[in-house]
């Protein structure tokens, strides 16, 4: 007798955990943007230019995330 | 716990989106490539095309309206994607920029135009194409510059790192350069554009199963509140949309530069 059965795909599981640390990094990211303009305002357009490409590098771990979710889930 | 489940969320008959939602049938029979990503993709050449013909053909000195909002999105792309990206050398790029941008912005508002609702790069392959293109460009401009083996070796080698270093760096800038790069550009766009329209579609699909084709009221009330909540991600994907067209422009001009900088 089985106490409790769950179905489904443990590769949303995996994606669940993966997307930790990007969502770690991209708040750092943006927290340092926040900081940094509050401690120099004029400085924020050269800052956001360098946040974006930070942004993207760090959200690529999500988005190979979700695309081998569905790889081994499916 | 099963019978639990089913007796508090009535889930028969409902079938959940997934991956099968984005296999959409072509619109002929006999042509199987003709399929309503393509139509948008043609449709969008040809709407972009005409925007900035538009703008281009009558140049006053005192801007109108028209040749104000095109005179804005033109100095968006030159001065926040071209110039800060790619400096004192932009202008060879801008028109490849701005063509990357405006299709790619254009085909992901595919997304929310209500006579369409899917974003084009939602099926991977346009990704793919799009993010070879640019991997073709911008190694190619390396090799114009350096020569093959030059680009090769301003690649793999960034310069001041000690011998001691270079087999552990020469194939970890390899691989983030060259096998990575193109891999993460083409699936940053799919994977933001596949997850978005699922979710709106989790939301439409899911309330209008607990609205028609249930009988409790507390149901067809969390349907409603589905639908009226769809209007928030539509809102959301409106900006996520816009932001990875611009995502994917800037990664562009980023590619190219670092792929055309000098050596210090």
């Amino acid at each position: 007798m089985t106490a409790l059965e769950l179905v489904g795909s443990l590769g949303i599981v995996g994606y669940g955990l993966g997307a930790i640390g990007p969502g770690i990094g991209v708040g750092l990211i943006f927290a340092s943007v926040i900081q940094g303009t509050a401690r120099q305002p004029e400085a924020r357009g050269a800052m956001m230019g360098t946040a974006w490409i930070g942004f993207a590098v760090t959200e690529a771990l999500a988005i190979i995330g979700i695309a081998l979710a569905f790889v081994f889930g499916g | 716990m099963t019978g639990l489940i089913m007796s508090l969320i009535p889930l028969e008959g409902f079938e959940a989106p997934g991956v099968h939602s984005f296999d959409i049938p072509p619109l002929f029979k006999g042509a199987p490539w003709f399929d309503k990503y393509m139509l948008q993709a043609i449709v969008s050449v040809i709407l972009v095309l005409a925007f900035w013909l538009i703008m281009a053909r009558k140049q006053a000195l005192v801007p109108s309206k028209s040749q104000f909002i095109g005179e804005t999105a033109y100095f968006f792309v030159r001065n926040t994607i071209a110039r800060d990206m790619i400096g004192h050398d932009f202008r060879r790029y801008l028109p490849l920029l701005m063509a990357i941008f405006s299709f790619v912005l254009v085909n992901n508002l595919w997304g929310i135009f209500p006579l369409t609702l899917l974003p084009t790069a939602s099926h991977v392959g346009w990704a793919y194409g799009l993010a070879g293109m640019v991997w073709l460009i911008y190694n190619g401009v390396g090799i114009a510059k350096h020569g093959f083996f030059g680009y090769l070796r301003h690649t793999v080698l960034p310069s001041g790192v000690p011998k001691a270093m270079w087999p552990l760096i020469i194939p970890l800038e390899f691989a983030s350069n060259i096998l990575v790069r193109p891999m993460t550009l083409s699936l940053r766009l799919f994977a933001n554009m596949f997850a978005g329209h699922l979710l709106v579609l989790v939301f439409v699909l899911g309330g209008e199963y607990l609205l028609l084709h249930t009988d409790s009221l507390v149901n067809k009330a969390a349907g409603v509140v589905s639908w009226i909540f769809s209007m928030a991600i539509f809102g959301l994907e409106i900006f996520v949309q816009s932001l990875q067209a611009f995502i994917f422009a800037v990664l562009t001009a980023q590619y190219i530069s670092s792929a055309a900088a000098e050596e210090h």
